[in-house]
């Protein structure tokens, strides 16, 4: 078991936006940035999340900008993990780069908010605890695996030596 | 083995003679753009995270700001001190309150058959000059600084055959609306969309550019379309070195994804309704909805050929006294252009506010926003809750006739009978 946390559940076409508004964007760190983490849908969702939690999604998690913030304040208030039907090109990509996983798996319409989730990285497993729910997911192409092994761009880059 | 434009641009980049959809290739960075939403956050992964702080090609990087200036708080002026100190300490071109990061990179750098990557996703306009052109966020913006490349997996194509001619009223932007509300926000996810057909010859450079900027809302990696003699044009009238790039074509018999087919003339004008830029309708079905306020601008539709049409629906005309008309040029150049042809008089004239080149209220972060429970028609690129102001606002997309005509009527309505076209 590489991951365990509870599950926030949210629905399609999460977007940047809702994620994390433009209007917090040049705030000077990502710490002062997190504080509005979902504020157009969920108040102090930075207060109610627990370190280790999980998101699950539905179609096109983090649609819209490019702004690396969304990702990087999810990760920032304890997001270890974010699972969805389908993810947004751009978010998806950010959340790699930054160590945050982003899963594809077919488990939402089974999994409630609050359930807790145990991921399994080296078998491609997500079991639901309390319940023999399991469900696999497809592995990364190896590039994207080294890089996730590494923990993100950056850091492959450093180990690169290049 | 045939090879879509797209393909073509990254195997050229890549050093490669061929390259394949879903293959993973190493790419050399033409241009690099970021702007002052995101550049201090790319700083503190370069000074925290990188180990070997060293930059490969500072002359392919351009910083922009255009998304919060002027400052609007002191903490925003800080941020912009800082990204400023970055950019001069490292050699960068450097913009500051001169346009919107796309349109300047259309004016000043980017040609046909370049790879270009940008911390915007709205970096997919300059498929229109037949470069390969991503938006990235800021992790990959410190890898492409860094090392001067990039890793891309190569897209499947989604071709988009363009017959037919728009009518007068009707614009690319009321076709790629309806484009996107037809193949859903994430219908082109992780592809190219390629734009051809006898249609395109009919568009002008700039509309088209209006059509590319968008695809990044139908989840499309890139957008891309053939150089031709309208890009060249422009490029030898605009750029002091009359340089043209490399001018690629597709291969006959390439492997697409899928095709589509839309007769232009069969366009008529949309609206892409609250909160979803694929949440189309066309515009017959929500009229009467009163409008607080109209935006022309951004990145989308802000060149001299939407204030052109604003001017002649404005002319001689007043704004609906429940409108507030913001208008912001997309840039200093066509501003200017804009002053010189009377049509910023025009503007002024009508009511209207004129702002300086900026994201403005497209982007919500620093004027021009819309309140509680108003109603916002915006020509910008994003309709998401909360993206021009209050998340209990209503914000509509559509063209600049629609914006137009919407901000004489004080509500939304069909800018082809409203204007008599």
């Amino acid at each position: 078991m590489d991951y365990k946390g509870r599950v926030w559940k949210f629905g399609d076409n999460i977007d940047t936006d809702v994620i994390f508004p433009s209007q917090y964007m040049l705030l000077p760190t990502i710490e002062e940035m997190k504080v509005h983490t979902f504020e157009p849908l969920v108040a102090n969702f930075h207060e109610k999340v627990r370190p280790g939690d999980m998101i699950l999604g539905g179609e096109n998690f983090g649609g819209g900008s490019s702004r690396e913030q969304a990702p990087s304040v999810l990760k920032a208030v304890g997001i270890t993990c974010i699972i969805a039907k389908s993810f947004a090109r751009i978010f998806y990509r950010n959340a790699i780069n930054i160590g945050l996983l982003a899963i594809v798996c077919n488990c939402y319409d089974e999994v409630h908010e609050g359930d807790v989730l145990s991921v399994d990285l080296a078998w491609q497993i997500i079991e639901v605890e309390g319940s023999e729910l399991r469900f696999g997911f497809k592995s990364f192409p190896p590039h994207v695996t080294q890089m996730v092994a590494a923990g993100g761009l950056i850091e492959y880059i450093n180990g690169s030596g290049r | 083995m045939a090879m879509t434009l797209s393909e073509k641009v990254l195997a050229r980049a890549a050093g490669k003679d061929e390259v394949t959809p879903g293959e993973i290739v190493q790419t050399e960075i033409d241009w690099i753009m970021t702007n002052d939403a995101t550049t201090h956050v790319s700083i503190d992964i370069f000074e925290q995270k990188l180990l070997k702080q060293e930059i490969k090609h500072p002359e392919r990087v351009i910083w922009v700001v255009d998304h919060n200036i002027p400052a609007e708080s002191v903490e925003t002026a800080n941020v912009h001190r800082k990204q400023r100190i970055f950019a001069g300490k490292h050699g960068f071109n450097s913009h500051v309150g001169e346009g919107i990061c796309h349109q300047l990179l259309v004016e000043k750098y980017v040609l046909p058959g370049q790879v270009v990557i940008g911390a915007d996703s709205h970096t997919c306009s300059h498929g229109a000059l037949g470069a390969f052109a991503t938006g990235v966020g800021s992790t990959d913006l410190v890898g492409a600084i860094r090392e001067g490349s990039l890793w891309f997996m190569v897209p499947a194509t989604l071709k988009f055959h363009l017959t037919g001619k728009l009518r007068e009223g009707v614009t690319t932007k009321d076709l790629i609306l309806t484009i996107i509300g037809d193949i859903s926000a994430n219908g082109a996810n992780y592809r190219a969309m390629e734009f051809s057909g006898p249609a395109v010859s009919t568009l002008s450079f700039e509309s088209r550019l209006a059509l590319c900027n968008l695809v990044v809302e139908a989840g499309g990696k890139n957008a891309i379309m053939e150089a031709d003699e309208k890009v060249v044009g422009y490029l030898r009238r605009n750029r002091p070195q009359g340089a043209t790039g490399v001018v690629l074509q597709g291969d006959q018999g390439a492997a697409y994804e899928k095709f589509f087919h839309y007769d232009l003339s069969q366009i008529a004008p949309v609206v892409a309704c609250p909160h979803a830029v694929d949440n189309v309708s066309p515009i017959i079905a929500v009229e009467g909805r009163e409008i607080d306020q109209v935006f022309v601008g951004s990145c989308s539709n802000g060149r001299i050929e939407d204030l052109r049409i604003l001017g002649r629906i404005l002319k001689g005309n007043r704004v609906h006294s429940r409108v507030r008309l913001a208008v912001s040029p997309a840039s200093t150049r066509v501003f200017l252009q804009a002053l010189e042809e009377g049509l910023i008089s025009t503007f002024l004239e009508a009511g209207a506010m004129v702002l300086n080149p900026n994201c403005s209220t497209c982007w919500g972060g620093c004027q021009a926003v819309v309140g509680d429970g108003e109603r916002l028609l915006s020509t910008g690129t994003r309709n998401f809750k909360g993206r021009s102001g209050s998340a209990l606002a209503e914000v509509f997309l559509g063209s600049v006739y629609s914006a137009g005509a919407a901000a004489l009527a004080g509500k939304i309505v069909n800018p082809i009978n409203y204007l008599g076209l």
